[in-house]
């Protein structure tokens, strides 16, 4: 962290390659507490992958032939989508709807966005029992197009591909690859585009998956509504990601971040508080409609329905006061603590679907075993941990340099 | 980036082909009523629970051979390593004896989840599994209304087993293991159309007998196996709150606005673009 980055303002002379490695060399100091907790659970996390290959996914999973898909795409899939819906909403706002002030944070939730699909679609092969197949519906051995699986499949590959396109101008301007920075950031536009037409038919494709378990899940949480209820909730799920992500960010890096982006933060997440507010009112509201449609008053006052209610007033009716009181006052802690109520709540929501609500009336319902715990929590680490080497080597937070703003 | 007659052009083409591909693959569904499937019935007012299919069964898909008949546990579910059980159950009539096994759906959910097709629905009527194709995602299980799938969780190359109505046999002219097998005439196989006229015709000569209704006519859509049996389903353990709509059905509105949003979304975001880009230029350069 205390290098100097002359290479990303100019490459001049130095080869590429020897550059790239010079960059791989850890910075900063190595034992920061966040090290040391997740060294060991990626090494220990790395330990059970091996084993499950060896063994199978029965050997460090609780998966049954009722429940077969547990923790693994219960969360790290279906809630960590979620959570990258705020790339897609952000690209909307910021080159769509043009609106210039949160231009700042772009780069670091796509970068985000791209992170989390990358990681959660690699999480999604340890899941798969024969993962040396996955290329099958890519390459045609089967085109399953009556699939909602199949669409989710195509869309992750091609929205990470979109992901990176509108990165890679920040990639461009870290090798100091000024020709092909502009030809990149010429397609942006495109990538933009195509990208949040693919987010809004994937964040809802996840929830369209579990439309055929109809009799498994729990009917507070089932209804033909299941797609739109994912799409809403992704879009302030994402935008709170981004919040409490800033929020960390801006403490961790702040040595990166420049006097002028300091203080834009503050307008920006009062701004974004106003949208999730919105956006959960929305859901709120749809959430109403489905419950009140769908006749489920007598199911309120069992376990499961008192769990329903719990979700939600406590985690998304409340939060969504929160964002709307503390936008009006301007108070950003109480954003910050919304943020995060929301965060628990959407993780509340996408296990009640795929997990807790999934075979409620089982004799022995699925409870995840610590490996897929520990599996989870590595993947994550990880994903943190490559997070943090971009962000420290590349004009994420920071600004571009110098010569990139000259093509604008 | 102005939308001149080029691009028009390029876009509309591109929302054609669209259409075009969304309409033909989505469509491949259809159909399946004007095949004739080949099924089997299941008659639990004959079957003296002999559990001699389950045997049959086994050696017929290479699997070890399944427990003795003394202390086994009351309800059986099949797993991994045998296709189809007989269970014991007892009812308000007596002990009654239910075989089960996969249904081999019409429209089976199995085959719309798989993304690789490696799940299959052959014309014949069984539904097949083609280790080729298959990824191991388990999106049938969660699909399946019956949880016919099952997965080899304890393999490093696992595979999905299920009863395939014995597929191999039926290609060279046999009858499935089970059903050429059955000392009890219990399992009648043949063509769906005939078995339900089969079914029909022993409930309307022993309407005492029978529980006046075929399970697999209609639930789920249709299944290749039928089943009758002289208490009602429910008391057998089966599943009678499914729907009789197939269940492919239920993702078929989601799967069918793809192509729409894939036309509509771009167009809308590059209009709202267009419209949105000078006004805010000259904004920021007032602000600057």
């Amino acid at each position: 962290m205390n290098s100097t980055y002359a290479i990303s303002a100019d490459n001049n002379g130095k080869p590429v390659w020897k550059f790239i490695l010079g960059e791989l060399k850890p910075k900063g100091k190595f034992f920061t507490p966040f090290n040391i907790i997740s060294i060991p659970i990626m090494i220990l996390g790395l330990a059970l992958i091996v084993i499950r290959f060896w063994k199978g996914i029965g050997s460090i999973t609780n998966l049954t032939q009722e429940t077969p898909w547990g923790l693994w795409i219960g969360f790290d899939v279906v809630t960590g989508v979620a959570f990258a819906g705020g790339a897609y909403v952000l690209t909307f706002m910021v080159y769509i709807l043009n609106m210039r002030k949160y231009h700042s944070i772009i780069r670091v939730t796509v970068l985000n966005g791209f992170l989390a699909y990358a990681f959660y679609a690699g999480a999604l092969l340890l899941d798969l029992g024969r993962p040396w197949h996955v290329i099958n519906p890519i390459i045609g051995n089967g085109f399953g197009t009556s699939s909602v699986l199949f669409l989710v499949a195509w869309h992750f590959l091609l929205y990470m591909i979109a992901e990176l396109i509108e990165f890679s101008p920040t990639i461009a301007e870290w090798l100091g690859a000024r020709r092909a920075r502009k030809i990149l950031s010429g397609m942006t536009i495109a990538a933009v585009i195509f990208g949040i037409t693919l987010s809004t038919l994937h964040q809802s494709g996840l929830g369209a998956l579990y439309l055929m378990a109809k009799d498994k899940i729990h009917p507070l949480w089932y209804s033909e509504f299941i797609p739109i209820m994912f799409l809403v909730s992704s879009i302030f799920a994402g935008l709170s990601m981004v919040i409490f992500e800033g929020s960390i960010s801006h403490r961790v890096f702040f040595r990166q971040i420049s006097e002028k982006n300091h203080k834009a933060q503050h307008g920006i997440i009062l701004g974004l508080s106003k949208i999730c507010a919105g956006a959960m009112f929305a859901y709120f509201f749809l959430q109403m409609l489905v419950f009140i449609h769908g006749q489920h008053w007598h199911l309120l006052f069992t376990t499961m329905g008192l769990w329903y209610l719990v979700e939600m007033l406590g985690f998304v009716l409340i939060p969504m006061i929160l964002f709307f009181i503390s936008y009006r006052t301007g108070n950003i802690n109480m954003i910050k603590v919304a943020a995060v109520i929301t965060m628990l709540g959407v993780i509340l929501n996408r296990l009640n679907v795929t997990i807790i609500g999934f075979r409620w009336d089982a004799a022995i319902h699925y409870i995840p075993s610590w490996m897929e715990l520990v599996v989870t929590l590595a993947v994550i680490f990880t994903e943190i941990w490559i997070f943090r080497w971009v962000i420290n080597r590349m004009p994420v937070l920071r600004d571009s340099p110098e010569w990139a703003n000259e093509n604008e | 980036m102005g939308l001149n007659r080029r691009s028009f052009f390029k876009l509309l083409g591109v929302t054609g082909m669209t259409l075009a591909i969304g309409k033909s693959t989505t469509g491949s569904e259809n159909g399946s009523n004007s095949v004739e499937f080949y099924g089997i019935l299941y008659d639990a007012a004959r079957c003296k629970g002999c559990r001699g299919c389950e045997f049959d069964c086994a050696a017929a898909h290479g699997f070890k051979d399944p427990p003795p008949s003394k202390n086994l546990p009351p309800i059986r579910k099949t797993d991994e390593t045998c296709n189809t059980v007989v269970n014991t159950i007892k009812t308000s009539k007596g002990e009654v004896f239910v075989k089960r096994q996969c249904m081999h759906c019409n429209e089976p959910a199995c085959v719309a989840a798989c993304l690789t097709q490696a799940m299959h629905k052959t014309k014949m009527g069984p539904v097949t599994w083609d280790g080729d194709k298959c990824m191991g995602c388990r999106y049938c299980m969660v699909s399946c209304p019956f949880d016919s799938p099952k997965f080899e969780y304890h393999s490093a190359n696992p595979k999905i087993q299920k009863c395939d109505m014995c597929f191999d046999r039926l290609r060279a002219g046999e009858s499935p293991a089970c059903a050429f097998n059955c000392p009890n005439e219990a399992l009648l196989y043949g063509k769906r159309r005939d078995l339900i006229r089969e079914a029909r015709r022993r409930i309307y000569e022993k309407p005492g007998l029978y529980n006046d209704h075929i399970y697999g006519e209609h639930e789920a859509g249709g299944t290749g196996w039928l089943y009758l049996s002289p208490v009602p389903f429910e008391e057998l353990g089966m599943n009678t709150n499914l729907q009789n709509a197939s269940y492919p059905a239920l993702t078929k509105g989601f799967l069918y606005s793809v192509p729409s949003v894939f036309v509509l979304a771009p167009a809308l975001l590059l209009g709202i673009y267009q419209s949105t880009k000078n006004n805010n230029n000259g904004e920021e350069h007032n602000d600057e």
